[in-house]
């Protein structure tokens, strides 16, 4: 004697949303009717294991027949196969293109390519995410990337338009495809200490202001490529270190303004040459895609280690980088204040950011 | 050329990709009328085509129109080989061919393709312009509406019910044609679909066109139904209740006072509640919200009495005939007696019956009107107050027939035959009872190979005549309770029949609500709950399930064999279902339904009721065990122990259901202690011969129990069963029918489902009992699976639970379940209605008990034996005959009393029934006032059209209503048949997978049908058919289902607005061009 068929079909939909859970985190039907009978569900409704099977056999197989909807979200809300109320596909499609931090920080800045794809089951097994899940979470990434690569308008937009996303999410996916398109260097270990929020934030920065949508808002791949011209301009910083008056002006403009005001005042008095030079430095490579690649590697490098091996305290980094930033405008032979403040802007939020154990 | 059909294809979205090499389609549409065709140019390479075509139009009889569907193929252009289909739709067009109903149909249609399933959709626009035509030998029948609603559909009035209508059209199954062999299976299914459209057309119009012969102009309760025969063909049968049907608030003309519930009341002689209904609108009249309307102005009086015909005057003597009928010994509802006695030389027999039957129609001078006569039946299950007068108990026949094939299809006499006996059956039964129609009468057939049971049932009522074409019920035949002002509240439980000669031994008391009538002590009925009935407690489902194992045969001697096993099946069930009853301490089954479904080598009965104590019976007694006399104190112990879970699972139970009837001592009514003697007992049927069972002494004492006797292996087994019968959890009620008792205050929150289980028996040498076992088990699975999905939506109640049984192959047993989960609010639950409910119920019975005098005080012999099985209708029970005349005498003083008292008693029932009643009217009193009927769906339209991207929300229930909602607007029958197969079982997600994509794609279907025509709900949806055939060894699966309901715009009770819930979201596809 054997169930053969078993369905339940409600007109409108019938989702349990822990069971959507557990299937987007790839628990296996078994496996999901354990963790649902350790909740206790059971006891709710004088259930039984194979009642409790059955629905999660049901569901998954609601979700599955979802799952093609799911990947072009605006076709889920005007399809007519399943009756879902507004709210409900609200929910669906948020879950569906979460992720998991753990899972995100391996892929970032990766090519979304198939050799990466390869690697899925490393990355589970580190993560403890299963393959299952790491799959959706890496084909979410890819699609995202492939379909606003050829989408002209702001990053963010697009991507909250075209998959219905919260804000949160879709700026969260603008950072993926940023740092995706970009191949920023996430992996090392120095880097490690980071989260994929910390990254994120950073994205944000550099898309707001790095990117030609920063300046022209109408172009393709705008907030995906940095602004070339930036890029060549920031070569004309190198100014502050090469030019040895103006890097002791600066330092003495720095070092006025700080005195008095930190602990770490020493410290910062005798680094200021070693920390200028490291983020000018940065500034003036980045014109090498190579260099780009290790842009947050770089910040970490030259910056946040000498830092924090002064044990500077988040506040000191906050009085230094406003100093640092605001002195320059007071050097007179110093010209380009605006792409001064364009690189320190960014350069500030994200060390500060990043600044953190 | 009375009409023109124009059809417009607007655009596509969704398509699948059909050219492998640029993903994309290079789509185009076929619009299809009879053997008009035309084509819409390509719109190459987009899956979201915009054809935004011409203007097509097919000139057309309305006949055609009637029948054929509008058929939509949408194609991928290829430029080298043959255009590929991508999919299909089959536009029913009938709703526009009433005025009254929709106008266009305009919206988004899924493309559906038998093999692929839906692939993308279509958005389409229909219009039709009929010509008047006063052909009167015209064979079309356009304008009479069609309901699924097995009530009078809210927002209408019946003027008048002209009663039963039935037709049947039979053809050769494509599927089995030669032409099959070589075709494709895409090519077969949708030949198939088309061919049982066009039948389903046919039939409706040649109901329709009784219908107009009759003078109606719509049609209840329509329930059609196929059956698949195999080789032997395809019948499309459907069956009616003919009504003129007025519409509530349709002018000014109409008196918007009288609604379906008040004309009755005013019962020109004495209707009790006649002075209480007034004022019930004047309270209800300032809660209903919305703008004042003028009606409020209308002098109370019109609440004139409907254009009914007038009341006949009974005339006694003419019931001569209907006693002669009763006093037969035959008359028992022997469901079984016909089936066995068939059997023999079916094919000969057969043949003679169709003759007669064919000559008793030819003789039937003015055919319709006789008809409707000769089977006075209905398919309604709900009635306006005051229409049903007393309910005398479930009739039921089947037959077992041998198919053979349909060799004229145009001369479907045999199959009409068929049922005509069944029919004659049903009619001589209710005779029988005393009662002169059968209401909540259906039809079914479960076919296995060449073997078919045909079956038919309904409830014996005699109905007021007031409501009825004159002629129509044999009127004359009743007697004289006929002009006896019952109250509402058990006036229908009042016995039909004549006590001196009972059709068949009851236990008789005087009704227990208002101590004038006698009443059964058990009934069991194929209707709804009548909304007035006084209640105590909550009801619940209660389900009777048996396997039979049947050796494998052929032909006749399978038939034999299956007739042979039906009478004891019936028996059986019924005895489940009366011990099942009375452990939750109920004395009443409503929505009876009893399926027998056959299979090679087994047959499964399923009976479903939801059971409910009903104020106006005798409080049911218990169960007794009774053990083997031996004395063995081990075996005393055991059934010491039973009797004890017994009778706590009926205290349970009481509690459960909140039965507490007011108590009765037993002095105060009458009734001597029954002597063990007269105990019932409960024989195994299958144990004892038929002649055995004629002898059987079933008779139920007053208080006494039930005596179940443990002295065989079986026995155990049946208790054991009936205690493992699970009750539902907390916050959960159940029921089959359309509502429940006690619980009155909906949410709008409804959830309708399907759900389907089939079950692989895995040894072939299963025994009856563990058969038995598996299939209770089967069911009982299939609720907790329900409770524990649904249990967000607790509390709440399942109503309209559905089951079907099938035996789609030897070792298969399938369970089709369709309901709706309501939810209703708790805390108000506590309050007003129930409470007052029981504070009137008590005060009723505050009155003397006396007056209720020694009900069973004499056993005397049944009158009249039995001769054949006992049926599986009323409880056989010994008769405790009253001695009716010197009982009079003895009360001929109190009856002065009794008179007066049941004033008082009356006033208070009315009262009750008013707040019953004024629940029910609050829907529909609102509806008078609301001005909006007019012009509703266009608004709904066009913010539809705006909003790019939306999909209309359609709710579906099973029920005749959406709870929180009224219905402003009927558009017509939904009645849909699909077909889909599959030659990748696996790759889909194994039979499962298949069978839940479908029925989502069905849903997904019939919501868009309803959309287009502008509504947003379904009512009195069913699934009739699910038959499914799997290969899973050849990686294949066919599955056939077939859907009905009726389309409706329902707005919030509070709003003025249709609730137009669309579902905007941001994304705009600029592919809806509809405006």
């Amino acid at each position: 004697m054997a169930v053969e068929l078993d369905v339940f079909v409600g007109n409108t939909t019938i989702m349990d949303e822990e069971v959507y859970q557990l299937w987007l985190d790839g628990y296996t039907v078994n496996d999901a009717v354990k963790v649902r009978m350790a909740g206790g569900v059971l006891d709710e409704c004088e259930a039984n294991q194979d009642v409790l099977l059955s629905d999660t056999m049901d569901q998954y197989r609601t979700f599955q027949m979802c799952e093609r909807l799911l990947q072009s979200p605006a076709k889920l809300a005007n399809q007519l196969l399943f009756q879902i109320p507004p709210h409900r596909q609200t929910m669906l499609i948020e879950r569906y293109y979460a992720f998991d931090d753990v899972f995100v920080r391996e892929v970032l800045g990766k090519k979304l390519s198939k050799g990466t794809k390869k690697d899925l089951d490393d990355i589970s097994a580190k993560t403890g995410v299963t393959l299952k899940s790491c799959r959706r979470q890496f084909d979410n990434f890819k699609r995202v990337f492939k379909v606003v690569e050829e989408l002209k308008g702001p990053l963010v937009e697009n991507i909250r338009q075209h998959f219905l996303l919260s804000d949160k999410l879709a700026r969260d996916y603008a950072a993926i495809v940023f740092f995706a398109n970009n191949r920023f260097e996430t992996g090392k270990k120095k880097l490690q200490y980071l989260t994929f929020q910390d990254f994120a934030f950073c994205a944000g920065q550099l898309i707001n202001n790095w990117t030609v949508g920063a300046v022209d808002n109408m172009v393709e791949d705008m907030d995906v490529d940095l602004d070339k011209e930036f890029l060549q301009e920031l070569k004309e910083l190198k100014i502050l270190i090469t030019d040895k008056d103006l890097l002791d002006q600066h330092k003495s403009l720095v070092c006025t303004a700080l005195r008095g005001k930190t602990k770490a005042f020493a410290e910062m008095e005798a680094n200021f040459k070693n920390l200028s030079r490291g983020l000018v430095n940065i500034a003036t490579k980045l014109t090498n895609t190579k260099d780009v690649r290790d842009f947050f590697i770089d910040l970490v490098e030259k910056f946040i280690e000498p830092c924090r091996s002064d044990r500077w305290t988040p506040a000191d980094i906050k009085l230094y980088l406003t100093h640092y930033t605001n002195s320059a405008h007071i050097l007179d032979s110093f010209k380009h204040q605006a792409v001064w403040d364009r690189y320190m802007g960014v350069i500030k939020s994200c060390i500060y950011k990043m600044y953190h154990d | 050329m009375p009409g023109k059909l124009k059809a417009k294809i607007v655009a596509g979205r969704h398509l699948p990709v059909m050219d492998r090499a640029s993903d994309l389609t290079d789509a185009f549409v076929e619009v299809k009328f009879g053997n008009t065709t035309f084509k819409t140019d390509v719109f190459p390479k987009s899956l979201n085509p915009q054809w935004n075509s011409e203007w097509f139009k097919f000139e057309v009889d309305d006949e055609d129109l009637q029948d054929e569907p509008l058929q939509i193929t949408v194609l991928d252009h290829d430029t080298y080989s043959a255009n590929d289909a991508i999919g299909k739709v089959y536009i029913d067009i009938d709703p526009l061919l009433c005025t009254e109903a929709a106008s266009v149909i305009s919206g988004w249609f899924p493309i559906y393709d038998t093999i692929h399933g839906i692939r993308g959709e279509i958005n389409v626009l229909v219009k039709v312009e009929l010509f008047n035509d006063l052909n009167r030998f015209r064979q079309s029948s356009c304008g009479v509406k069609f309901f699924c609603t097995t009530s009078i559909p809210r927002g209408y009035r019946a003027a008048m019910v002209h009663g039963f209508v039935e037709e049947l059209v039979v053809n050769e199954d494509p599927e089995y044609q030669w032409i099959d062999r070589i075709r494709t299976p895409r090519a077969s299914n949708e030949a198939r679909q088309r061919l049982i459209s066009l039948m389903s057309g046919e039939l409706q119009r040649k109901i329709g066109l009784k219908v107009l012969e009759m003078g109606g102009n719509a049609v209840v309760g329509y329930l059609q139904c196929f059956d698949l025969e195999g080789e032997s063909g395809l019948v499309v049968r459907a069956i009616g209740t003919a009504c003129t049907l007025e519409k509530h608030s349709s002018g000014s003309l109409v008196n918007t006072h009288t609604h379906p519930n008040t004309a009755p009341a005013s019962n020109a002689c004495n209707s009790p509640s006649k002075d209480g209904k007034e004022p019930v609108f004047g309270e209800d009249l300032p809660s209903s919200s919305g703008p004042p309307t003028p009606f409020r102005n209308l002098p109370t009086s019109s609440s004139s009495p409907p254009p009914f015909s007038p009341c006949k005057p009974c005339s006694r003597q003419s019931s001569s005939s209907d006693t002669d009928l009763s006093l037969t010994p035959k008359t028992g509802m022997g469901s079984g007696g016909s089936a066995g006695k068939e059997a023999g030389p079916l094919k000969t027999l057969l043949r003679q019956q169709t003759q007669t039957a064919l000559e008793q129609r030819g003789a039937s001078s003015s055919g319709l009107l006789l008809n409707a006569r000769e089977f006075p039946f209905f398919t309604l299950t709900s009635f306006p107050p005051s229409f049903l007068v007393h309910v005398g108990g479930v009739v039921s026949a089947r037959s077992v027939k041998l198919l053979d094939r349909i060799h004229n299809p145009d001369e479907p006499e045999t199959r009409d035959a068929w049922w005509e006996e069944l029919r004659q059956e049903i009619k001589s039964h209710a005779k029988a009872l005393g009662c002169h129609a059968v209401v909540g009468y259906s039809e079914n057939t479960s076919i296995c190979e060449e073997v078919c049971i045909l079956s038919a049932s309904g409830t014996a009522a005699i109905l007021n005549p007031r409501y009825m074409r004159e002629g129509c019920l044999d009127i004359g035949s009743t007697d004289q309770r006929f002009d006896d002002p019952s109250p509402p509240s058990c006036g229908f439980c009042h016995i039909p029949y004549d006590e001196l000669n009972m059709p068949f031994p009851a236990q008789l008391t005087y009704c227990y609500n208002c101590r004038r009538q006698k009443v059964p002590d058990v009934l069991f009925t194929t209707i709804n709950l009548p909304a007035e009935a006084a209640v105590t407690g909550k009801g619940c489902l209660i389900q009777a399930r048996l396997c039979r194992l049947k050796k494998k045969a052929q032909g006749e001697v399978n038939a034999t064999a299956i007739s042979n096993l039906l009478p004891f099946m019936e028996y059986e069930l019924h005895t489940q279902l009366m011990n099942k009853l009375k452990l939750r301490s109920m004395n009443a089954l409503f929505g009876l339904h009893i399926q027998i479904s056959v299979g090679e080598n087994m047959l499964l009965g399923l009976a479903s009721a939801t059971g409910v104590y009903l104020t106006a019976l005798p409080a049911p007694g218990g169960i007794q065990i009774a053990g083997k006399a031996s004395g063995d104190l081990n075996n005393e112990q055991h059934v010491q122990s039973i009797q004890k879970r017994i009778n706590d699972t009926i205290a349970k139970n009481k509690e459960l259901y909140q039965i507490n009837p007011p108590e009765l001592t037993e002095e105060g009514v009458g009734s001597p202690i029954p002597e063990p003697r007269h105990r019932s007992r409960l024989f195994r049927s299958h144990s004892e011969s038929s002649d055995e069972v004629s002898e059987l002494d079933l008779s139920h004492g007053k208080k006494d129990a039930f005596v179940l006797e443990i002295d065989d292996t079986d026995a155990v087994e049946d208790i054991h069963s009936l205690l493992t019968d699970a009750s539902p959890p907390t916050g959960f009620y159940t029921c089959n029918t359309e509502t429940m008792p006690g619980i009155y205050n909906w949410t709008t929150a409804v959830q309708m489902f399907t759900s389907v289980r089939v079950l692989r028996l895995s040894n072939a040498n299963l025994s009856n009992q563990s058969l038995n076992k598996i299939f209770t088990d089967l069911c009982e699975n299939l609720l907790k699976s329900f409770y524990f999905k649904l249990r967000s939506n607790i509390p709440c109640c399942l109503c309209h639970l559905n089951f079907t049984v099938a035996v789609p192959e030897e070792e298969l047993i399938q369970v089709s379940v369709t309901a709706v989960a309501m939810t209703f609010d708790k805390d108000q639950n506590q309050e007003g209605f129930i409470t007052k409910g029981g504070n009137e119920t008590e005060e009723q019975l505050q009155f003397p008990l006396e007056l209720c005098a020694d009900s069973s005080s004499t056993n005397a012999q049944p009158s009249s034996k039995f001769s054949g099985v006992p049926e599986n209708t009323i409880v056989s029970s010994r008769a405790a005959s009253v001695d009716y005349g010197s009982f009079a005498d003895r009360c001929s003083t109190w009856l002065e009393l009794l008179r007066l008292k049941a004033n008082t008693i009356r006033r208070g029932s009315v009262k009750t029934s008013r707040r019953t009643q004024s629940l029910a009217h609050s829907v529909s009193s609102l509806e008078h006032c609301s001005p909006l009927t007019e012009g509703r769906p266009r608004s709904l339209r066009s913010s539809r059209s705006f909003g790019g991207s939306s999909v209309t929300m359609v709710k579906m229930t099973p029920l005749s209503f959406l709870p929180g909602t009224r219905i402003i607007k009927f558009l017509g029958i939904i009645n849909m048949f699909f077909i889909r197969e599959t030659t990748s079982l696996r790759e889909e997600g194994g039979v499962s997978g298949f069978l839940h994509t479908f029925i989502a794609e069905v849903f997904a279907m019939v919501r868009a049908h309803v959309a287009a025509l502008g509504g947003n709900a379904v009512v009195s949806y069913s699934m009739k058919d699910c038959v499914l055939m799997e290969n899973p060894n050849k990686n294949q699966a066919q599955c056939l289902i077939n859907v009905s309901g009726d389309a409706v715009i329902c707005v919030r009770e509070t709003d003025q607005e249709p609730m137009t819930s669309m579902t905007n979201i941001g994304q705009t596809c600029a592919a809806d061009g509809a405006t």
